[in-house]
């Protein structure tokens, strides 16, 4: 075990991952700077040149050439530098990455993970705070994912590289240094389909995930000091949802509140509320809230707090369910 | 404005009129398969737009006169290598050993058309155009940190040089040295828009100049000159010297697809004018002239592969249809619990 934080859980990853012949990593500036946010730092000295890749500045071609590795058996790693720059790869992510298993049958497979940092709050330039996850998440055939602590960061990463489907893999750019926890030395995975359960209470349960789930922790020690009981899940999984976990513990509290960062309409929230009312209505004392970004434009720097929920935010809604 | 440099005349080996203008890179026995293979791709063809007048698929993209610029290309390549297609590439991706079965289950609205056989490097037709060519600079690639030699050729048309993913899939190739083949089919037409109007360089061709690579401009109706082009690209790309863009001169002698209609935007002399430079034509006269043609092998070859093509159609025909339960199967290796429920749901009938 050595104490990390999520930048340094990722790198691990990826330098355990990258023993492996057939795992190669590229993207823009992955190699010779070690990524933007230093997450692939010494990875091109050790692994060398040929498969820790410096690509042209083409995100299109970054996985559209990284789907043909994959689908020659090799297991690429792509980076997109921003959430903001994968659109001009959606194209390819959409029509081809996340259809070749179910446009062969099973003849063609694509078992890569596109790694794309993501979200607000580090007053970045414009196009450089999004979170947009939903786009991928409503799209067949992807596995997207997002981890909130190291342990998750390391194990989920390598999940991803080994699974025989394609994965986005969302990093909370706002916890690359943010959060430390002890993670374990050499290979371990963590599993790409289960929410976790991070904290139990009896009054509200709380339902977050990625960059977000710091607020919820926080969240759930502010109502303790007030004593409210918070349930907390972390769904690490976006696609595909594991709502089980929410719905047993609403069952107990009665109470719900959703929290994202990304937009409202259409956000994954919807989702989860539309998912939560079927299976537990009669469970449910109070409307289930959500708490997320507003339908604005990510703000820049001087404005994002206006955007981002925040520990207040998340603690009002929850007010609201108690007094349903 | 001046006007843009005359276009240097395409590599020409065979003649329209059969005969050679340079020395063949075949043997004739060669030669006579490879002209088989251009008839049985030719009765594939016609098949396909029969059954789309008898309401049997429902559209149809035509290849006739492209079947040298397709077969000459992939005759240069081993079975170890890749072939990235689309939807107007039947003759390329089934002389890569893509089954017709497979072919017409794509056509007639079924998934596992997609599923080529075990080792039949052929992936399904691309239908999104231009998003394709970067695959076979992936897949090319893939043998570079590999270390073997598989090669990886790529078909697309004029129209789709115009895609954004022409640039990136050009400009990789260019800056890794990819194995990778690119063959454009400049078929004069992307639906409606003539190849003018999809860009003002004199050739596609040269725009590899533009890459590092190598471009070279053939007669896309001369199966020789097509081969000859290929094969010497293929060694390249093998030899760790980078990758060839092909420019084909061709022509579209169809309508872009059964549901379009080219009268409305060309002219018919065109076709004459075509028509005359006829892919097939030009190798039976050569064949003829060297005592490798008759009209009773002619008919017969016509009849067997029209005969194969038939036996495919009645296959493809004859499989039942999806369960509601199997559209999810192809989703993922293992179905989520949540699709695993929609399965559920949508084989009941409910929700």
């Amino acid at each position: 075990m050595t104490e990390r934080n999520i930048a340094q859980a990722l790198n691990d990853a990826l330098d355990v991952a990258l023993a492996d012949p057939s795992v190669v990593l590229l993207g823009e500036d992955v190699g010779r700077t070690g990524g933007v946010f230093r997450v692939s730092d010494g990875l091109q000295q050790r692994h060398g040149a040929a498969r820790v890749i410096d690509t042209p500045v083409a995100e299109s071609g970054i996985v559209g050439a990284a789907f043909g590795m994959a689908v020659a058996g090799l297991r690429p790693v792509a980076e997109i530098q921003f959430m903001g720059f994968s659109y001009p790869a959606y194209d390819q992510i959409v029509s081809h990455v996340a259809r070749i298993r179910n446009r062969s049958r099973h003849r063609f497979t694509a078992p890569m993970v596109i790694r794309i940092p993501y979200g607000a709050g580090i007053g970045a330039a414009e196009h450089h705070s999004e979170s947009t996850e939903t786009i991928y998440a409503h799209t067949p055939g992807l596995k997207v994912v997002v981890p909130s602590t190291p342990y998750d960061a390391k194990g989920m990463l390598l999940a991803a590289v080994a699974d025989p489907d394609p994965v986005i893999f969302l990093e909370p750019i706002r916890l690359y240094r943010a959060v430390k926890g002890e993670v374990p030395d050499g290979h371990y995975a963590v599993s790409l389909d289960e929410a976790e359960l991070v904290a139990d209470g009896t009054d509200v349960t709380l339902v977050g995930y990625g960059a977000m789930m710091r607020e919820v922790r926080r969240t759930v020690e502010a109502l303790a000091a007030e004593g409210v009981s918070a349930a907390a899940v972390d769904l690490r999984t976006l696609a595909p949802l594991d709502l089980d976990p929410v719905v047993a513990s609403v069952e107990r509290t009665g109470r719900c509140v959703v929290v994202h960062e990304a937009p409202r309409t259409g956000g994954l929230a919807g989702e989860i509320v539309a998912s939560v009312q079927e299976r537990a209505l009669y469970s449910l004392r109070a409307p289930i809230e959500r708490v997320t970004g507003w339908d604005t434009v990510v703000p820049l720097r001087r404005s994002e707090h206006h955007y981002v929920p925040t520990v207040e935010r998340i603690v009002a809604a929850v007010h609201r369910t108690l007094e349903a | 404005m001046p006007a843009p440099p005359a276009a240097p005349q395409p590599l020409q080996i065979l003649t329209p009129s059969g005969d050679l203008a340079a020395d063949s890179p075949l043997p004739l026995a060669r030669i006579k398969d490879l002209y088989r293979s251009m008839v049985a791709a030719r009765a594939y063809d016609k098949k396909c737009s029969a059954m789309q007048r008898q309401g049997r698929l429902a559209t149809y993209a035509q290849f006739e006169g492209q079947e040298a610029a397709q077969i000459g290309a992939v005759a240069a390549l081993e079975p170890r290598d890749w072939v990235v297609a689309t939807y107007r590439d039947a003759a390329a991706m089934w002389f890569h050993g893509y089954p017709w079965l497979n072919l017409i289950l794509g056509r007639t609205g079924d998934e596992r058309g997609g599923h080529a056989p075990a080792g039949v490097n052929v992936l399904p037709p691309s239908i999104t155009v231009g998003a394709h060519m970067i695959h076979a600079v992936g897949l090319g690639w893939a043998s570079l940190v590999r270390g073997d030699d598989a090669v990886a050729m790529t078909f697309f048309g004029d129209g789709a040089t115009s895609e954004g993913d022409f640039h990136e899939a050009m400009n990789f190739a260019g800056v890794f040295r990819t194995p990778t083949v690119f063959v454009c089919q400049n078929n004069g037409w992307a639906i409606s828009m003539p190849r003018e109007r999809q860009t003002a360089s004199a050739t596609i061709a040269q725009k590899a100049d533009a890459y590092g690579m190598a471009g070279v401009l053939v007669d896309g109706n001369d199966l020789l000159a097509v081969y000859a082009a290929a094969h010497e690209a293929v060694i390249r790309a093998r030899a760790g010297e980078g990758a060839t863009l092909i420019e084909a001169v061709t022509y579209r002698m169809g309508p872009h697809t059964t549901t379009d209609d080219a009268g409305r935007y060309r002219d018919a002399d065109h076709l004459a004018e075509w028509a005359a430079r006829d892919p097939l034509e030009r190798v039976r006269r050569h064949l003829e002239a060297n005592g490798e043609w008759t009209a009773e092998w002619q008919h017969g070859i016509e009849i067997g592969e029209a005969e194969t093509v038939e036996a495919a159609v009645e296959e493809a025909e004859a499989l039942p249809a999806f369960d509601a339960g199997d559209i999810f199967d192809g989703m993922f290796v293992d179905l989520p619990v949540a699709l695993r429920r929609q399965r559920r749901a949508a084989e009941d009938g409910a929700g």
